[in-house]
């Protein structure tokens, strides 16, 4: 809320009016949960697989076309599910105008930084050189 | 940012402890301490503890009948909103053994003693505990409380099945006392954009009134990621209704319609 501003409740509560957006961001965060329930699974079952094998065989199984594939689901979903649940937590508690962008930005920039470079491990794994 | 602590001239301080309760020959044996937040915006100190003692032989069992006797037999300043006393109204909402309920409603014998009486957590106040709720009354009517339609008028009422009726309980019970609204942290935080449980309880109800033919627009007033989807299911609304009310229920069918008119 601004200081300096003589401005009637009805107008404050509202301000901009609706946004019409928010579904999509609520609905898809349920659909990453429920995804992740199978994944994160697999995952567990995967790391267990690698303990104690020697670098050849961790870089065969990952490299694997069916382990490879259940990696990068698990990126992509976990990264969106992060991304959308970030930025959930920024608007809740960063009300700063500047702040805000920054930290949305920063959000973005940081989950598709670390999303690429984990899928990029993991093909490159799979696919050599 | 958020504020976690609060602002300077809001510290509340140690304030005054009034006399014990007299009676004929010596002091009431039967007493209850209070602890109550006290704040004048004319004297420019900041908010204060005080601490009274109830003569339990003397007063009803409710904390507003306990406030209600401190106003008349120790310190008629004392300030608070109250009318029906039988919890109808939501006049008396504030904070008392630290969860927002009703005064009326609300025995002394189930609260902590000393009891703690503070006005709705994160309003303006307006006097000790008188909090001010204009925004919360404008997000009220923000959400257009009526009934809308476009077909024209009939000549008698306008028809509900028993079924279509009985979707409206759990609804039409709420008071609008705001004890819900002011105990959700994500009303604390975003309360200028986040409509609050009450008033998205309030919604949900028209929204599901078969008469209502304004179904859509509403929805369309409330698809905003502050307006709405503030709400992270921490359920503080559900707990905290003095009616037993279920608000968080309802703010999830709001979303569950959201998706139903996407999928």
């Amino acid at each position: 809320m601004k200081q300096n501003q003589i401005l009637t409740p009805m107008r404050r509560v509202r301000g901009l009016g609706a946004a019409h957006t928010g579904t999509q961001n609520f609905w898809h965060q349920r659909v990453t949960s429920v995804a992740a329930i199978p994944l994160t699974i697999a995952l567990i079952i995967i790391v267990i697989s690698l303990l104690g094998r020697s670098h050849a065989a961790v870089v065969q199984i990952l490299g694997s076309p069916i382990v490879a594939i259940v990696m990068l689901l698990f990126i992509i979903n976990t990264a969106y599910h992060m991304w959308i649940g970030l930025q959930e937590i920024i608007i809740d508690y960063v009300h700063e105008d500047k702040l805000k962008l920054a930290c949305l930005m920063g959000n973005t920039f940081f989950v598709f930084a670390i999303a690429f470079a984990s899928a990029f491990a993991i093909l490159k794994l799979s696919f050599g050189v | 940012m958020v504020e976690f602590t609060l602002p300077k001239n809001s510290k509340i301080t140690q304030g005054k402890t009034w006399p014990q309760p007299a009676k004929s020959g010596g002091l009431a044996t039967d007493v209850t301490e209070f602890r109550i937040y006290r704040w004048n915006p004319d004297d420019g100190q900041n908010p204060r503890i005080d601490t009274y003692y109830i003569d339990r032989d003397d007063c009803g069992p409710m904390v507003l009948d306990a406030l209600i006797w401190i106003k008349n037999n120790v310190d008629p300043t004392l300030t608070f909103r109250r009318s029906c006393r039988e919890g109808v109204c939501g006049s008396c909402a504030m904070n008392i053994d630290g969860t927002n309920t009703l005064a009326c409603t609300k025995a002394m014998d189930d609260a902590k003693e000393p009891v703690k009486v503070y006005p709705l957590p994160h309003q303006p106040v307006v006097k000790d505990l008188v909090p001010d709720l204009k925004n919360f009354y404008a997000q009220y009517a923000s959400i257009e409380p009526w009934l809308q339609t476009v077909t024209a008028t009939p000549e008698k009422e306008w028809k509900q099945s028993y079924e279509d009726r009985a979707k409206l309980d759990g609804m039409y019970e709420c008071i609008l006392c705001a004890c819900c609204s002011t105990s959700c942290p994500s009303y604390w935080w975003n309360s200028d954009r986040y409509l609050g449980p009450a008033a998205l309880l309030q919604a949900n109800r028209w929204v599901k009134d078969s008469r209502d033919e304004a179904t859509g627009a509403r929805l369309d007033n409330l698809e905003d990621p502050f307006r709405l989807y503030r709400c992270h299911t921490i359920m503080n609304c559900s707990k905290a209704c003095p009616k037993g009310l279920n608000p968080a229920k309802e703010i999830a069918e709001l979303k569950k319609a959201m998706v139903d008119r996407q999928v």
